[in-house]
């Protein structure tokens, strides 16, 4: 028998291909030790990373050095709110890391953290006229995730709930729509909490999940980033295997015939 | 953070001390180039995940060396910081 989690199923964008299907965020884990174990557990390769300001010298050790081989970066455009300030971040983090990956993240309003579509589009086409390998984050609509592809998006990004809320997939039927009708690999980013939040979004037809919060902020980073590797293993295998349709009444999977004393 | 000027490196003597903007705070014009204004920081111009903006645009690391700041200019030095 061969093994189902068979490595001819990696994920592909932009011509690279990946083993894992979880991408993971870099902040905010008690200290960095837990978070290069947490990566380790997750079995990532690929790391997101946001440009700021240089702290002052010998402040820290340096993310770069930190991750060093360990996996790709993805650089990202947190915090900005215009597609000016975004492209200029991205230019940035392509010299500052080497690659013309890009997480495009451009949001409206710092509390809310939502896309700012408008600026979002208008960034999205500008880099990739510059050569970039742009990874939009975005709303889980349907109609914005077909133009950011058709601009020439490697991936959509579409969120599952607000970032950093741990509230999970609060559309999974349009997140299944996007898939369903999107041209390009759909990951799911930002708002994922747990496991079974990571293996729904697979099930639904995601080609990978990106998240942060949920790992760096659990009570054992290690340990949820292990539960993390897992479930979208599962929901992967899920996915390919294929759900039985959901039925309105009970189908008994036992004979119907020869039941004793009848 | 503060930058001494260093002697020699500054505005000519007797004129409006010019300013440039590092990183959003104004100070003394006083790095000839962007090379010598990392220098001026401590901050080692080879360190990997590091990079500079002059007035907007991202200049390439091996520029940093022959690239001459103007008075009036704006700088941004940033570097990958751990995000999600």
């Amino acid at each position: 028998m061969t093994d189902p989690k068979t490595p001819s199923d990696p994920l592909v964008i932009a011509g690279r291909s990946f083993r894992s299907r979880l991408f993971l965020g870099t902040a905010g884990y008690p200290n960095r030790q837990v978070m290069l174990d947490a990566l380790a557990a997750s079995g990532t390769e690929m790391v997101t990373a946001a440009i700021r300001r240089i702290s002052l010298a010998g402040e820290e050790e340096s993310l770069v050095e930190l991750i060093g081989e360990r996996a790709h970066f993805l650089p990202n455009t947190a915090g900005c709110q215009t597609a000016r300030d975004a492209v200029l971040t991205a230019e940035l983090a392509r010299e500052a890391l080497g690659t013309s990956w890009i997480k495009l993240e451009v949001i409206g309003d710092r509390e809310l953290l939502y896309p700012d579509v408008e600026e979002l589009v208008r960034a999205t086409g500008e880099l990739v006229a510059a050569g970039f390998t742009v990874l939009p984050y975005c709303n889980d609509d349907p109609i914005v995730c077909r133009k950011l592809a058709d601009l020439g998006a490697a991936a959509v990004m579409p969120l599952g709930a607000p970032i950093g809320s741990g509230l999970g997939i609060c559309n999974p039927h349009m997140i299944e729509t996007i898939c369903n009708r999107s041209p390009v690999p759909v990951v799911l980013d930002a708002g994922i909490g747990t496991a079974s939040e990571a293996a729904l979004a697979m099930e639904l037809g995601c080609a990978a999940v990106l998240l942060n919060t949920a790992v760096s902020k659990a009570n054992d980073p290690v340990r949820m980033a292990a539960a993390m590797r897992a479930g979208v293993e599962a929901g992967r295998l899920a996915r390919l295997a294929g759900r039985i349709p959901r039925r309105r009444h009970a189908e008994p999977s036992s004979p119907q015939l020869g039941l004793v004393g009848t | 953070m503060t930058n001494p000027s260093s002697p020699g490196a500054g505005p000519v003597p007797g004129s409006r001390p010019a300013h440039i903007t590092v990183n959003g705070v104004r100070e003394p014009h006083a790095a000839p180039t962007l090379a010598a204004l990392l220098v001026a920081r401590d901050i080692d111009p080879a360190a990997r995940g590091i990079a500079v903006a002059l007035d907007g645009r991202v200049v390439p690391r091996a520029a940093w060396a022959d690239t001459p700041i103007a008075p009036g200019a704006t700088v941004e030095i940033v570097q990958a910081r751990p995000g999600g």
